[in-house]
């Protein structure tokens, strides 16, 4: 049996609380903003993990974005991930769900035997979700999205996973390779292990892939390669709240509540 | 760029729904897409078509079209008795391609991610996801999505202009379902197509589903935080009393005090309540993207500074064990009252 090899897709996000819109530019005030792997991620690593801790192999980590993601990737390295595929290309850049797809598709291929796939449930920049299904598609394997739980057999490279469903359960079985989506909040990320740290903070454990280290078409990544373009971009409106504050005892404020409550109904 | 099966050239005039159902019965999203889209396809003038996959599901046709759809075109087959991805997608591929419809829409529900994220790349197509409201612009026949991102902090207007199906995936809750109407004509098509059993790769091993759990619609939304210390019993009560439900921040579910499903706010449900009251509750961004569709919102918490109170309608400062168990009372007495 040859060892698992385990890839995890991760991308680095804005942290949602600091964005903001200019509102004549209508741009995304990107200045000052902190970044961090995307929230979702984590779990998708933890949930390779995991498996890693069962039946040992390797985890790849692998990133499409700009190069200053590189900062950010090192945790899991330092949580028990082997190594890190950086994808960084201005030509990469503007990608929308079918270029990314494309491009991610073509980092594996790339790193070629690859069993699993994992991938957060949806990134809180675009949260569109749909990187999974359409990474699966290019790749023409299987998916299993949204997973609370999942248990291989890798001898039989058989994936079994779990999915929470209006008032129950669904479970789906399929052969390697698979797609799989953990679902946000699924597990408890691990922390880093202080005694791998430096050795995930050394030079070269991250592999940079430009434009020209991967089989793409030109016309496939990037802008060129996204049919869909954002034609405009607004702050979601806040509401505005009438911030009337009740005073008295309890008993004085649990009968004005019930008033309004009254009012209400 | 890429070249799509069909394009914005060969479209036809037609906005599809992916009818998606469970056990018989047809998702709610479904049917208010149908409202959706019978409102865009009158406005431009165009069809409704509801696809159906399944296995002995014609009978969900009828009520498709009384809910506004013009025709139904029904693919059904014994292997597509349980969604499986494999087995959908390689269906709706061959109706897309037979009928070439310029819209496709699907809930944003696990299937119809699902179904939409993998088919979108079959057909080298766009697809915005997850959309929050959708338009039609009647002179070009162009789709025009809102989506949102950053945990619902910023909005964005998506479009596509050459490539075809133009699709989305549209959030749950977002579109209201119209009234059905049991005298309105539509037509019925049964779909060819080829399904060799390889295809369907994946194995359902059990499902097993129930009452579902809806927090989105309520007239009152009674929701606990880390504040409450973890005394939903008095959450149950006063919904309960208010007719309304329950719900949580994320910590109290991470700590097993409440199940995930009553989880609210960006990585939870996304709630339009007549009143939400919030008990113990800080007020991060995460929790409140989840109730600012509420028409009132009701604050408790025991910090005069905490954040909640920008977000709030009436304010109260003040410790919830005192609280609570008054307004318990309050709401008993007047129920007395008025004799209920
Ligand atoms: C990616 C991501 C996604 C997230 N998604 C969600 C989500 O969907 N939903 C969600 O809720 N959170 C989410 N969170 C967590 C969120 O950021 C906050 O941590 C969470 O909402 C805080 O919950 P809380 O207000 O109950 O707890 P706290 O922030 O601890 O606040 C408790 C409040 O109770 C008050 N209090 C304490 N004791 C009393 C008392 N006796 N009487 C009255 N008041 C009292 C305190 O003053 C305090 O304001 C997410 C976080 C991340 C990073
Ligand atoms: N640029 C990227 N690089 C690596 N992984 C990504 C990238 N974009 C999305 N993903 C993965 O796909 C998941 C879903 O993202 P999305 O479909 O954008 O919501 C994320 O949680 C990541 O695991």
């Amino acid at each position: 049996m040859s060892t698992l090899h385990i890839v995890v897709c991760i991308k680095v996000v804005p942290k949602p609380e600091e964005i903001a819109v200019d509102q004549e530019t209508m741009l995304l005030i990107r200045d000052g903003v902190r970044s961090e792997i995307n929230p979702p991620d984590m779990n998708a690593i933890e949930m390779a993990l995991k498996l890693k801790d069962q039946y040992g192999g390797r985890i790849s980590i692998l990133s499409m974005g700009p190069l200053f993601f590189a900062d950010y990737l090192r945790a899991p390295l330092a949580m028990g991930a082997d190594h890190i595929y950086l994808m960084s290309d201005r030509q990469f850049g503007g990608a929308d769900t079918l270029a990314t797809t494309y491009t991610l598709a073509a980092g594996i291929r790339k790193l070629g035997n690859v069993d699993l796939i994992f991938c957060g449930e949806e990134s809180s920049d675009g949260a569109t979700g749909q990187v999974p299904a359409g990474l699966a598609e290019w790749l023409g394997i299987n998916q299993l999205t949204q997973m609370d739980e999942v248990v291989i057999d890798p001898k039989k490279k058989l994936a079994r996973g779990r999915r929470e469903i209006k008032g129950g359960h669904l479970t789906l079985e399929t052969p390697f390779p698979v797609v799989i989506s953990a679902k946000t909040a699924c597990n408890e990320p691990r922390f880093m292990d202080y005694t791998i740290k430096p050795w995930a903070f050394e030079e070269g454990r991250i592999t940079i892939w430009r434009r020209e280290d991967l089989e793409v078409e030109d016309d496939h990544i990037g802008l060129s390669g996204s049919p869909t373009r954002v034609s405009g971009l607004k702050q979601a409106p806040g509401r505005s709240r009438q911030r009337k504050f009740l005073k008295g005892n309890p008993a004085e404020i649990a009968n004005q509540l019930g008033k309004i409550l009254q009012a209400t109904s | 760029m890429v070249e799509s099966l069909y394009n914005v050239e060969n479209e036809n005039p037609a906005i599809w729904v992916f009818l998606e159902h469970h056990d018989g019965v047809l998702e709610g999203v479904s049917l208010e897409l149908l409202s959706r889209g019978r409102q865009l396809a009158d406005v431009i003038g165009w069809e409704l078509t509801g696809l159906l996959i399944g296995h002995q599901v014609a009978s969900l046709a009828e009520e498709a079209i009384a809910l506004g759809a013009d025709r139904v075109i029904l693919a059904e087959h014994p292997l597509l008795e349980h969604f499986t991805v494999n087995g959908y997608v390689h269906v709706a591929q061959q109706a897309l391609l037979e009928y070439q419809p310029s819209i496709f829409l699907s809930g944003a529900t696990p299937d119809g991610r699902d179904l939409a994220g993998r088919l979108a790349v079959r057909m080298r197509t766009g697809l915005n996801a997850d959309c929050t409201d959708l338009r039609l612009d009647p002179k070009t026949g162009i789709l025009i999505c809102e989506v949102s991102g950053f945990g619902g902090g910023v909005l964005a207007l998506i479009e596509m202009e050459t490539h075809r199906p133009q699709m989305a995936t549209v959030r749950p809750g977002v579109f209201v379902p119209g009234e059905a109407d049991s005298g309105r004509a539509g037509s019925l098509v049964s779909l060819e197509f080829d399904l060799p059993p390889e295809i369907i790769q994946t194995r359902v091993v059990e499902r097993v589903s129930g009452e579902s759990l809806d927090l989105t619609q309520l007239p009152i939304l009674v929701c606990g935080g880390r504040g409450i210390h973890g005394h939903f019993e008095w959450m149950y009560e006063l919904a309960n009393l208010l007719g309304g439900d329950v719900g949580a921040t994320r910590p109290p579910v991470d700590e097993g005090h409440i199940e995930r499903q009553r989880q609210i706010g960006s990585t939870g449900a996304i709630c339009r309540p007549k009143v939400a009251i919030c008990f113990g509750i800080s007020g991060a961004f995460h929790f409140i993207v989840g109730i600012q569709e509420a028409d009132m919102v009701i604050a408790i918490n025991n910090d005069p500074k905490a954040e909640i109170f920008d977000h709030a309608d009436y304010c109260i400062v003040g410790d919830t064990h005192e609280i609570v168990p008054a307004l318990i009372q309050e709401i008993r007495d007047w129920k007395m009252e008025v004799g209920d």
